[in-house]
Order: C-alpha cells, then structure tokens, then sequence
C-alpha cells in the first residue's frame, strides 16, 4: 500500500455534541459526559484517513462512537464541528457535510456505501430483493428497467444470492442473507468506499464467517477501500490492514492491525486485547 | 337564485382568495399551492375542493356541466349541479361542447375540450407520493428538491413483482420535467389528455386544502421506464352494447336478471349524442 497516494477519506476533528455544551465540559468530563451541563460529547475531534484499496478498522466499546462516526459520514446525523472529504466529490475540495441535502443524497447513493448492523436501517423489508438494489441505480439515474435487472443480477451472483429469489421481500431471507443484500445494495454504483458497521454481530458463527469471506472477495475483486467498525476482535485481524482504537468518543490508539493488537500501547488497547486472549 | 346568500355562495373575499391561489398553481404548473379551504353544506371528501374552484371561478353567462364517474346522472353530480343552479342561476347542460366550465370526478370528457373551456377535478388525494411516504414535511422536501427516486422504485417494484405497472388510476405524471403531479383519480386511459392540452385543467382538494393546475399546451409526461412504455386500457374486441363505440372509456357492468357480462360508455353524454347521430 502506499500512503503517499490521495486519501479516499479524510476526517477532520469529527466533534459530535448531543447537549448544548458548556465552559466546563473539557475539563469536567467523566467518560464522555460533563458532569456540569450533561452533555454528551459522544465523538470529540476525530481525525482519520482510508487510502485506496485499504480496510481500516475501527474498534472500541459500546459508547465509544464507533457508530456516531459511521453514522456522520453517512449523513444519518449531523456533526457539531469537523469536516470529511471525499476523494470522489468534487477531488476533496469541499467538506462533504457542507453541502446541499440533495448532493448529500447523490454521494450517499454513488460515492459510498453502507451496510448497518441492523437491515432494517438499510433496506425496505416489503420491497423486493430486486427493487432493494434498483433503488440506489435508479437514484444514480437508471431509467431502464431491463438494464437494471441486468445488474441486479450480477450484484446478486456477486453476494452468492439465488437470482431466482430476487422478486423475494427481504422480511422473509434469514439474517445472513439480508446482510448479503445490503451489501450488493452497497455496491449498486461501484462506491469508491464501502462502510461497514458491525456486519457480522448477531449473526451465527458459520453465517459470520460466509460474511466475512464475501467482504474478503468483494475487497479482492472490487480494489474497494473499506471502513469496518466491530467490537469484534477477530474480525477486525482478518479484515483490517489499520486499526483505530477508540474509547470515549476519542481515537486513543491507532497503527498497523499486527502491531495495535501483538503490541497495544494504550491501557485501554492491551486491556482489550488481553480480554480477547 | 336565493336571495340568502351571495352570488355562488362564497362571499366575495374567499372566492378571491381561491382565484389568487388557482392563479399562483396555473403559474407553476404541477405545484400544490395551499388554500383555505372554506366549510360547504357537503361534506369533505364530497368533492368540496372542485366545488370551490367552481363557485369562485364562475360567472353568470357561465354555462355548468358535471360529471361524476363520466355520468351527468349520478346522485353526487346531479346534486352538485343543483346547488350551484340554486346559488348562481346559471345555465346547465349535458353536452361537453355547450359547456364554459365542468366540473368533473374520475373521467375527462370524450369529446376534446377546447381552449375557452375550464375541467375542474375533484381530488380525494392531491400528493403523488403519498404512497410511498406518510409524512407531510418529508414529501414537500422531496418535491422541493425533485427526489422522486422512491416513487421510481415503486413502478420498478410493480415491474419485478406481477411483470407490469399496476396503477390503474392517478398515475403518476411529470409537469414540464419539474412537479410530480397526481392527476386525481382518472383513469390511464385519460391520463394522455393532460398532454398538451388546449383547455385550462385545475384540480381542487377541500380536504386536505390544496390547489394545483396544468395550463393549457404543458407538457405532462406519465412516469415510464426507457424500455417499457406507458399504456392505456384497452378493451380488445369490446364495443359499448348502446351506441356501438370501440374507441372510448368502457365500463364493464352485469346484467342483474341473467348475469349477462356488457360494457358501455363511461361518458354518458357522448354516448347519447352518438346514438343520436
């Protein structure tokens, strides 16, 4: 990999606030909360940058604003202060949470995409498998329905899903699929970057590991950067070629997977770690 | 005319306020502007909106048909008919071409209208996307930002799941590339008529208080994917049993005493003139 190519993301000092804030809050905070006014700071100043082709996994506990950051980025909240750029709008000019609702949507449906922990976040349970898919092709601007079809099929074959199944509701797949069809939904229009947000939690061992292996391939096949939350461990050594550790909505470690989890620095980190082991 | 009551029922100021909104949606053809829609001796959902484009609209050398589900006879158009008589004394009539004004639900006449001539609509439900989004604010947003991505999903979702497009009435049109519009609950078979029409078309709904119109010569294209075209009913082989006509608007009806199966005239007017001819 090298690091000197133009990054396909790059956060800058992500501060995600639910609470007005207060004079107080830096200094009077317990985890992530200021004991004076109570608000929450549930991501303070994270910065980051994925390279293209990489998988940097993010991990953390509940509350460490894993989700918080996935979600900023896929406009699902707004960020208090901070700036991301994508390498693909606009060649990274413009911060893309500063920009018109509709452009959000066009980089939501051709820059990115995302698959959340839960399917019902990410996919409409009484639409066909099909129509599911079609949905992102035809918010690209698709106006053909056989050449959709025609792609639909292909993204199908691509996550191991009957093409025969496709007029299926999702309602009625079993858990492993449903995360299947979110992540051909995904990569509907060749995003430049795919989030993924605890994929495979809640998911069975063996369908965990037909996930896992999916995300393996599409990485191979597709060159796509991958930006992985899990509090999972495992998933993130077989993934992940960086790791970012955060701990109350702060990045508190962050290196090579190998070297953050053979050798953690932060307390944190080996505490973790050694929880794992 | 009953002396009770000011010329067409309405006072003079809300009738003002209806001409100054019906001015505002010829202005911008597709948009739904909203009104204060006024309390009537009907209730909501009786045609109340078209009633109110009426009574502000008309004049005393104006000459009044309704129609309600193409019939002249129907309890609903005969008895919209009588209170605005009863309030105006102006001229009635059957016959499309004898008409300044005609207020109509769920038919445009057979007989072209011409460009001296208003078709008020009666709307039950004046939000095209309504079907696939409840919520109010959200809609208005997309009609702002001209997202009819979800209602593109459902024609998709249509195709995928029975091999066609299933809305049989109130299909969805595009106004000049810019508003969805629904056009109340015509038939498909209508729904050409909108396009680049001679007459004035405006479309009222009392009850959820909006006013939208498509001026004469607009373009209004019916939502349709590149390779499959939109269609009109058609009735193969089907004639209407009283005046012989093939190329109009059927209704298929029962014989009560022998359950014999014939069709006819939705347009009960032409179908008399072309007996009579």
């Amino acid at each position: 990999m090298i690091l000197s190519e133009t990054p396909i993301l790059k956060v800058e000092h992500l501060t995600v606030r639910y609470g007005d804030g207060c004079s107080q809050c830096q200094t009077h905070l317990e985890k992530n909360r200021c004991t004076a006014c109570g608000s929450i700071w549930a991501a303070s100043d994270v910065s980051l940058e994925v390279y293209p082709g990489e998988v940097l996994g993010i991990v953390g506990e509940s509350g460490s604003g894993k989700s918080t950051l996935m979600q900023s980025l896929y406009f699902d909240i707004e960020p208090t202060s901070g700036q991301a750029f994508l390498r693909d709008y606009r060649g990274g000019a413009q911060s893309i949470w500063e920009t018109s609702s509709a452009e959000k949507r066009d980089i939501k449906n051709c820059v990115m995409g995302m698959v959340y922990q839960n399917p019902v976040m990410g996919l409409r349970m009484d639409y066909s498998a099909a129509a599911n898919i079609a949905e992102k092709l035809i918010a690209a601007g698709h106006r053909d329905a056989g050449k959709m079809t025609g792609r639909v099929t292909e993204l199908l074959d691509a996550v191991e899903i009957l093409v025969s199944r496709m007029g299926e509701a999702p309602r009625h797949f079993s858990g492993g699929m449903q995360q299947r069809v979110q992540i051909s939904k995904a990569l509907a229009n060749n995003p430049a970057l795919l989030l993924l947000d605890e994929v495979t939690t809640g998911l069975d061992l063996s369908v965990q590991a037909k996930v896992l292996d999916l995300i393996r391939k599409i990485k191979a096949r597709y060159g796509i950067s991958i930006l992985l939350v899990s509090h999972d461990l495992a998933v993130i050594r077989m993934l992940a070629d960086r790791t970012i550790v955060m701990l109350d909505g702060r990045i508190v470690e962050s290196g090579l997977t190998d070297q953050i989890l053979e050798d953690p620095q932060h307390a944190y980190t080996q505490q973790l770690v050694h929880s794992l082991l | 005319m009953n002396p009770n009551y000011n010329f067409a029922f309405l006072d003079e100021g809300s009738k003002r306020e209806i001409r100054r909104a019906t001015l505002k949606a010829v202005a911008i053809p597709g948009y739904q502007v909203p009104f204060g829609s006024r309390e009537l001796p009907i209730g909501r959902g009786w045609g109340t909106g078209g009633i109110q484009l009426t009574l502000s609209l008309i004049g005393p050398d104006d000459v009044l048909k309704v129609i309600d589900q193409g019939s002249d006879e129907s309890v609903n158009a005969v008895n919209i008919k009588k209170f605005v008589a009863l309030c105006t004394d102006v001229k009635t009539t059957t016959h499309t071409r004898e008409a300044t004004l005609i207020q109509t639900r769920h038919r445009i006449p057979e007989v072209p209208m011409t460009n001296d001539q208003i078709l008020v609509l009666q709307v039950p439900i004046p939000e095209p996307l309504r079907v696939v989004e409840t919520r109010e604010e959200l809609t208005k947003r997309m009609h702002a930002e001209k997202d009819y991505a979800p209602m593109w999903l459902q024609l998709y979702e249509s195709l995928i799941r029975y091999g066609r497009v299933t809305i049989s009435t109130e299909y969805p049109c595009m106004v000049e590339d810019r508003y969805l519009l629904n056009p109340s609950p015509i038939p498909r078979f209508d729904t050409p008529k909108l396009y680049d029409a001679e007459c004035l078309y405006l479309f009222g709904a009392g009850r959820e208080k909006k006013i939208y119109a498509i001026p004469p010569h607009t373009k209004v294209s019916p939502l349709a994917f590149d390779d499959v075209p939109f269609q009109r009913e058609t009735f193969p082989g089907k004639r209407c049993r009283l005046c012989g006509s093939a190329d109009t608007y059927l209704d298929e009806m029962f014989d009560s005493a022998t359950g014999e199966r014939f069709y006819q005239c939705s347009d009960t007017s032409y179908c008399q003139e072309m007996r009579a001819r």
